[in-house]
């Protein structure tokens, strides 16, 4: 579980976030929203100890987290990072992107190829495809390999930032379903990037609004309808309720 | 993961190919001197790259053989620097000089006039002096006789009335203390600077009877003179020094080959301006081979017998051709090894990476015969200088393309790869280099190219290669040698680019070449 006390970050003259207090929740889903700009992905960056905070403090499980060192690259093999489009290596092929750690600290071959049949089947991915290279796989597929690969080494937590941003509609809602499913069955501690309040809602019951690198209002989409804590979050809801806020349909299952 | 093993296997093949082939470039001369070598010290003869200079060589060489005493050719090396070092760092023992580049060049003491007192100022530096061969090969100005008489022009005094001649001159000329610049004080010359420039001697001899040069030097003894009529204007101020021609030596070589030593007086007086001149065109004009010119001389004037050894076409070309290509693997395979992890220090910290593309920008700069000339006193004449000297060249491109392809790997990615928890060190072996793979290669594969041109440099400084028959070729005029030496390099050129094609298609993941396309 992350805790962010009095968090602060700046870049260069930029105050990029200013005072965050955070607490996920653990086995559930956390979704991060607001406008492009308001330090979604460098909450994320942080939790990752990929950036350290200029004040204040990130935790995991209660420990700091570190940014160098042996304890912070144990920290991250513990915590699945999925950004955009997967970002997938292009020389190594789908196969060769998930088992890329586990490879590289020896883990026995036969786990590893049960793992990935796993995964495969849990990410809906159809074997035959993981021989192939990135620039070989459609969009959806390759957000479904990058959720493989964070998921390899069966971590305690799961960062996304912005998994479906990239995809086209259909395609979207079908991973949509796939995704919720999957955070269900595994009860991971997941913290989700979204700027799309019904994507939110539909994953998360903890839903944290930003704006301008500060938290302005934080709890179930019910709250924000009914009691938006300010003009801003009463905008920001009836903005995005002009299109449907429900769960988006999906199709049938392939 | 079976693609990904057999992408490693044909890397470490291809690796190991280079690595034999150049195994074998290298211990192939190493194998071929040790043959040469025995009990008996080898005398090792230098000469300058013209012809001159490379008939005494060869006369040294036959000589050296008639008194039953190996001897070994180093010929057309560089500049009178280059031998100067090389015979005081012991690589040569012997080479033919001129009294006044001793007195004015070497030891800067113009006053020394009589061979005698310059013997006795040698004697300290370990060298010695052979009394004077008979011939005084000075510097001369000269030009086209129908020139000469249009202008009426018959002294280098006659030259300040005309502002308006053009001149080619050696560069050699043009830079020594006793050449352009006592001229042009002695006689007062002022021409300006667009009616002067610098040009090899050979290639300023084509000028002038092309009619694009009025005024070049020439060496008192160049057969030219003679075959085309040339007009030698008279030196009426006395500027120019003698340059008789000497043997310059080791004091040590008297004892390592006391019969070759004595030998060496059998050759004082016997060559007079008229001689050597004509020895200079037999080779020159008549193309006869250096070695059987010196060897009738030996014959006909002292009545010594020399076997002449001509190597077959195929064996010079083989020879040439593993100098070569030592030259090239040898330095490509240190630059690789040196350029890439400095690449990669570079693309990590930003200011040292500013720091180190600079320097390597810099030797980039250096005129390649500067930076020969320098490493020879510490390293020598022979391949190890070429060889040196290639591998600096070589770091530029490969230092650059290894810090480019890393540092325009998409930030994401890099990201990505921090975000697995994998150490610096496996992030570079499994994701970022394989990622600035085809950048890297194509840098190595420039510096490859451009080391097979660069290498006929090598011949500079006596490493051989196909840079010999080059040298030859300019020196005489000859263009069938030139492509002896300029054809197969050329071809070497296109077989380096045709192997790293190959290993491009071998060491570069095939995912980023699906991406390219
Ligand atoms: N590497 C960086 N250097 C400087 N500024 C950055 C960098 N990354 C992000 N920012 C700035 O930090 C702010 C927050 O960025 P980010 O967390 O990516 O926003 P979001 O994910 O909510 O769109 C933005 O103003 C962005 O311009
Ligand atoms: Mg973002």
């Amino acid at each position: 579980m992350f805790e962010l006390r009095g968090v602060e970050m700046l870049h260069g003259e930029t105050r990029v976030l200013a005072g965050v207090d955070l607490v996920t929740r653990r086995g559930r889903t956390t979704a991060l929203i607001g406008p492009s700009g308001s330090g979604k992905s460098t909450i994320l960056r942080l939790m990752l100890g990929l950036w350290g905070p200029d004040r204040g403090r990130v935790l995991f499980d209660g420990a700091p987290v570190e940014r160098s060192g042996p304890a912070a690259l144990a920290l991250r093999r513990r915590v699945g990072y999925v950004i955009q489009e997967g970002g997938l290596f292009p020389h190594l092929t789908a196969r060769d992107n998930v088992t890329l750690v586990a490879r590289w600290r020896g883990d026995d071959d036969d786990a590893i190829e049960r793992r990935l049949l796993e995964l495969a089947a849990l990410a809906r991915l159809p074997v035959e495809l993981l021989g192939r290279f990135p620039a070989e796989l459609s969009g959806g597929q390759r957000q479904r390999v990058g959720l493989m690969r964070a998921l390899m080494l069966d971590p305690d937590a799961l960062l996304l930032d912005e998994p479906l941003g990239a995809l086209d509609p259909l395609i979207r809602a079908e991973l949509q379903l796939d995704l919720r499913d999957i955070f269900r069955s595994l009860a991971k501690t997941v913290v989700l990037v979204t700027h799309d309040l019904a994507e939110a809602a539909y994953f998360a019951e903890h839903i944290v609004l930003l704006r301008g690198g500060a938290i302005v209002q934080q709890g179930a989409l019910a709250d924000f309808i009914a009691r938006p804590r300010s003009d801003f979050v009463a905008r920001f809801v009836s903005a995005q309720r002009t299109v449907a806020l429900s769960p988006p349909r999906a199709p049938e299952a392939p | 993961m079976t693609r990904a093993r057999t992408r490693a296997r044909a890397a470490l093949l291809a690796l190991l190919l280079i690595f034999l082939f150049v195994q074998v470039a290298a211990a192939a001369p190493a194998a071929s001197a040790d043959g040469e070598r025995d009990a008996a010290h080898v005398v090792r003869v230098g000469s300058k790259k013209f012809t001159e200079s490379v008939v005494l060589g060869e006369l040294l060489v036959g000589l050296a053989r008639a008194h039953d005493t190996p001897a070994a050719h180093q010929r057309e090396l560089g500049g009178t620097r280059i031998l100067w070092n090389a015979l005081r760092a012991d690589e040569l023992d012997i080479y033919p000089e001129y009294t006044g580049t001793l007195a004015r060049e070497l030891l800067a003491r113009p006053e020394l006039q009589d061979p005698r007192e310059l013997a006795r100022a040698l004697e300290p530096l370990g060298l010695r002096l052979s009394a004077p061969l008979g011939f005084n090969n000075t510097y001369a100005l000269g030009l086209t006789r129908a020139r000469a008489r249009a202008l009426d022009v018959r002294t280098i005094s006659d030259l300040r009335d005309h502002a308006e001649l053009r001149l080619g001159l050696t560069e050699e000329f043009y830079e020594r203390k006793d050449g352009w610049p006592v001229v042009r004080a002695a006689y007062g010359l002022a021409f300006a600077s667009d009616r002067l420039r610098t040009l090899d001697h050979d290639l300023a001899y084509a000028g002038l009877l092309a009619g694009e040069l009025d005024v070049i030097d020439f060496y008192s003894t160049d057969p030219q003179i003679a075959a085309h009529g040339l007009t030698l204007l008279e030196d009426d101020r006395g500027v120019f020094p003698r340059y008789d021609a000497v043997l310059l030596y080791r004091a040590d070589l008297e004892r390592r080959a006391p019969a070759f030593t004595r030998a060496l007086t059998s050759l004082e007086g016997q060559l007079d301006d008229g001689t050597m001149a004509a020895l200079n065109g037999r080779v020159q004009r008549a193309r006869e081979p250096e070695a059987a010119v010196a060897a009738s001389f030996l014959d006909e004037r002292l009545g010594l017998r020399v076997e002449l050894r001509a190597p077959t076409v195929a064996s010079r070309l083989r020879r040439r051709a593993v100098e070569h290509l030592t030259l090239v693997g040898v330095s490509l395979l240190a630059a690789v090894l040196v350029a890439i992890p400095l690449g990669v220090v570079a693309a990590r910290r930003r200011r040292v990476g500013q720091v180190v593309l600079a320097l390597v920008g810099v030797v980039q700069t250096i005129p390649s015969l500067a930076l020969l000339v320098v490493l020879i006193p510490p390293l020598g004449i022979g391949a190890a200088p070429a060889i040196v000297a290639l591998f600096l060249y070589s770091l530029l491109p490969i230092v650059r393309s290894t810090h480019a392809g890393l540092t325009t790997i998409d930030p994401r990615l890099r990201e990505a790869a921090a975000a697995l928890g994998l150490p610096a060190r496996a992030r570079l072996r499994l994701v970022e280099l394989p990622m600035a793979a085809p950048s890297v290669l194509s840098g190595v594969k420039t510096s490859a190219v451009i080391n097979v041109g660069t290498a006929t440099l090598g011949a500079l400084v006596g490493a051989g290669g196909f840079g010999q028959p080059i040298l030859a070729g300019i020196r005489l005029a000859d263009t069938s040698l030139i492509l002896q030496g300029a054809i197969p390099a050329a071809a070497l050129a296109l077989l380096v680019q045709g192997l790293f094609e190959l290993l491009e298609r071998a060491l570069v993941p095939r995912g980023l070449r699906l991406r390219s396309r």
